[in-house]
């Protein structure tokens, strides 16, 4: 067996198990509304951005999502921003979720890579089941990439891209986290 | 019931002189067959802004009542509003979001139409039909178009007149929201993209609560907690910010008989610009200039500053954070709610962008402050269906009797009212617009809304 081929393939199986172990980390926290712990994640340079999706010919995909920093986005927003989300929630007048919503955050599909020491990039498939009050149900499923910065042995998100695959949006909010 | 079992509206459904309505126009499947055909059918609608297809062949997809219809600029730079939807047998002629085309291609059996609506081409014209088809007969369906300072909005009836008599005394009000912030009609820019959502509720509840509704603050007492302003400060509004006292009315304003109705403040003296952005210089700097500009220009009247409203039926802006929504109907318990936002086309990015990053965390789906409402626009739906509910109606009384014309200035328009801070009024005169309109089976005379009485 080469030892050195062996060496690398370890060294992604292990970037990936990582990256794994945090998002389920991640998911837990916000499932068990650990709300204030999940901001812990988040770099205080964060990005958060959920662009539009609009229906585009063939040969015009490359237009197919609404532009960061110039267009209407659902997200496009930094840390303190989610914190006032956060925020929101906590008061327990937000009536759009109070009652609070159940959620479940499943992600799968984790591909992750060293940009550099600092840096890994991840992407993932998400499915975000909420239900609320008694009936209310919605699932979010889109692709998810993210931008990680190593922070002792886990990771601090600095830059997250969610692609819902909607484009009329179905839920009448988006007051959960992704 | 009338004679010919004609289910009367006005009255029994909508009974405006106690401010009763009966919670069955929320909840009606049939009720809401008769608004398609006599509300949405009739009234202009709004399809779009001009700076969202500002070449020729620029198209992009509206929406009127249920149905989509196709806003585009042709060859010459004529706008044009047609039915999305193939004289053949009913496909979709158009199927992107936006674009620009010279032709529209039916995918079904291949007929194309023209940027200006001509069929100019249907496969085995001669073969098939025999030369027996007139192509000049089987054009798109077009609607009346009207652009207002580059509003577009489009209307099916030919009965409804022009979209300046159909605005009315509203006039004003809207002219107000088309000018820039120096009070000038210069050009807005929407943002790339249209918010698009489906809401649990009656089309109704978006409208009547952005027509007027300050009552409703409590929805909002989350939101009121964290920093939402721009500015940075805790709110949710611009003028949070604003240290100084404000001297105000905050008033409701009704125009009749069209059943248009506006919000805002009517300050009481003429001020100075207040600091509002005191962290962006350059924003600042901007605002400031332009109220400078807007108060020479306009004088006594640029005391009023709107906050919004809405155009019968079913279109609602927002000032400041310049919004154009639109409640389409999607069933009498689901709403699809569209809306585009507008920055100044010359104002500095810096401003661009504030006005960009408020709007987004303001309105809309992911929005701090709608997200509260539409809990309780869905919630109150739900509470329009119940068969021992239904027997109940909700009230809209607030303040009735109490409506004031040519108050607090004379300037305000005719026959236009207003409350101070919160009334139900302008949801009584959306109502008795709305009404009216549903008492007037096709073809008849138009019938005169239920008047409001107002205080002596
Ligand atoms: S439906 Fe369009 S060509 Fe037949
Ligand atoms: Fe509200």
């Amino acid at each position: 067996m080469d030892i050195g081929a062996d060496k690398a393939l370890l060294d992604r199986l292990l970037l990936k198990h990582a990256v794994e172990q945090f998002y389920a980390r991640e998911a837990d926290l916000l499932d068990s509304r650990r709300f204030q712990q999940w901001l812990d994640l988040l770099a205080d340079d964060l990005r958060y951005w959920m662009p539009l999706n609009y229906n585009r010919p063939f040969g015009a995909w490359d237009g197919e999502r609404s532009a960061e920093g110039r267009d209407l986005n659902w997200f496009d927003e930094g840390k303190f921003e989610i914190e006032q989300r956060v925020k929101q929630i906590m008061t327990g007048v937000h009536w759009a979720e109070e009652p609070v919503s159940r959620t479940t955050h499943m992600v799968s599909n984790v591909e992750a890579e060293a940009a550099d020491d600092a840096i890994v990039e991840a992407r993932c498939r998400f499915l975000l089941y909420r239900n609320r009050t008694e009936t209310e149900t919605d699932f979010y499923v889109g692709k998810r990439h993210d931008r990680l910065r190593r922070s002792g042995d886990s990771f601090l998100i600095t830059r997250r891209e969610i692609f819902l695959d909607q484009n009329v949006l179905l839920a009448k909010n988006l007051t959960t986290f992704f | 019931m009338r004679d010919g079992g004609e289910r009367i509206h006005g009255g029994g459904l909508v009974d405006i002189d106690r401010g009763l309505i009966s919670r069955d126009i929320f909840s009606s499947q049939a009720i809401y067959a008769d608004e398609l055909e006599r509300v949405f059918a009739r009234a202009w609608l709004f399809v779009g802004h001009e700076s969202q297809i500002p070449e020729p062949g620029d198209f992009v997809l509206g929406r009127m009542g249920e149905e989509s219809v196709i806003v585009n600029r042709d060859r010459d730079g004529r706008l044009h509003v047609f039915l999305n939807n193939c004289r053949h047998r009913g496909m979709r002629v158009c199927r992107y979001d936006h674009g620009n085309t010279r032709k529209f291609y039916c995918p079904y059996h291949a007929w194309v139409y023209s940027d200006q609506g001509a069929l100019i081409a249907v496969p085995k014209l001669e073969s098939g039909y025999h030369n027996e088809l007139d192509r000049d007969e089987w054009g798109l369906i077009e609607a009346r178009v009207s652009s207002y300072h580059g509003f577009i909005f489009a209307c099916w009836d030919e009965a409804t007149p022009d979209f300046e008599t159909y605005l009315g005394d509203h006039r004003f009000y809207f002219d107000d929201y088309c000018e820039l912030p120096d009070g000038t009609f210069g050009d807005w820019e929407a943002l790339g993209g249209i918010f698009k959502w489906r809401m649990p509720n009656n089309w109704k509840f978006g409208a009547e609560n952005f027509a007027g509704d300050y009552y409703h603050n409590p929805s909002h007492a989350s939101v009121d907690q964290v920093v939402l302003s721009p500015a940075g400060v805790k709110g949710r509004h611009t003028y949070d910010t604003v240290t100084r006292k404000r001297e105000v009315h905050k008033l409701n304003i009704c125009i009749t008989p069209e059943g248009h109705t506006a919000r805002g403040e009517l300050f009481k003296d003429d001020y100075d610009y207040m600091p509002t952005y005191q962290e962006m210089p350059v924003v600042e700097d901007w605002f400031r200039e332009c109220y400078a500009k807007r108060q020479e220009r306009l004088g006594e009247k640029s005391r009023w500053f709107g906050h919004g409203g809405t155009i019968f039926p079913n279109v609602s802006y927002s000032n400041g954070v310049q919004s154009m929504g639109t409640w389409h109907p999607a069933g009498p318990h689901e709403t699809e709610t569209w809306r585009i936002f507008l920055v100044p086309k010359a104002a500095p990015d810096e401003v661009k962008n504030v006005l960009r990053h408020y709007v987004i965390r303001y309105q809309g789906p992911s929005g701090l402050t709608e997200q509260d409402d539409m809990e309780n626009w869905g919630y109150a739906h739900e509470g329009a269906r119940g068969t021992i509910a239904r027997r109940h109606p909700f009230h809209y009384g607030m303040g009735l009797g109490h409506e004031r014309k040519g108050w607090p200035v004379d300037w305000l328009g005719g026959d236009v009212y207003a409350t101070e801070d919160v009334s139900e009024q302008n949801q009584r005169a959306f109502y008795a617009r709305w009404a009216a309109m549903m008492d007037t089976p096709p073809g008849a005379e138009t019938r005169r809304p239920a008047d409001i009485k107002a205080a002596e």
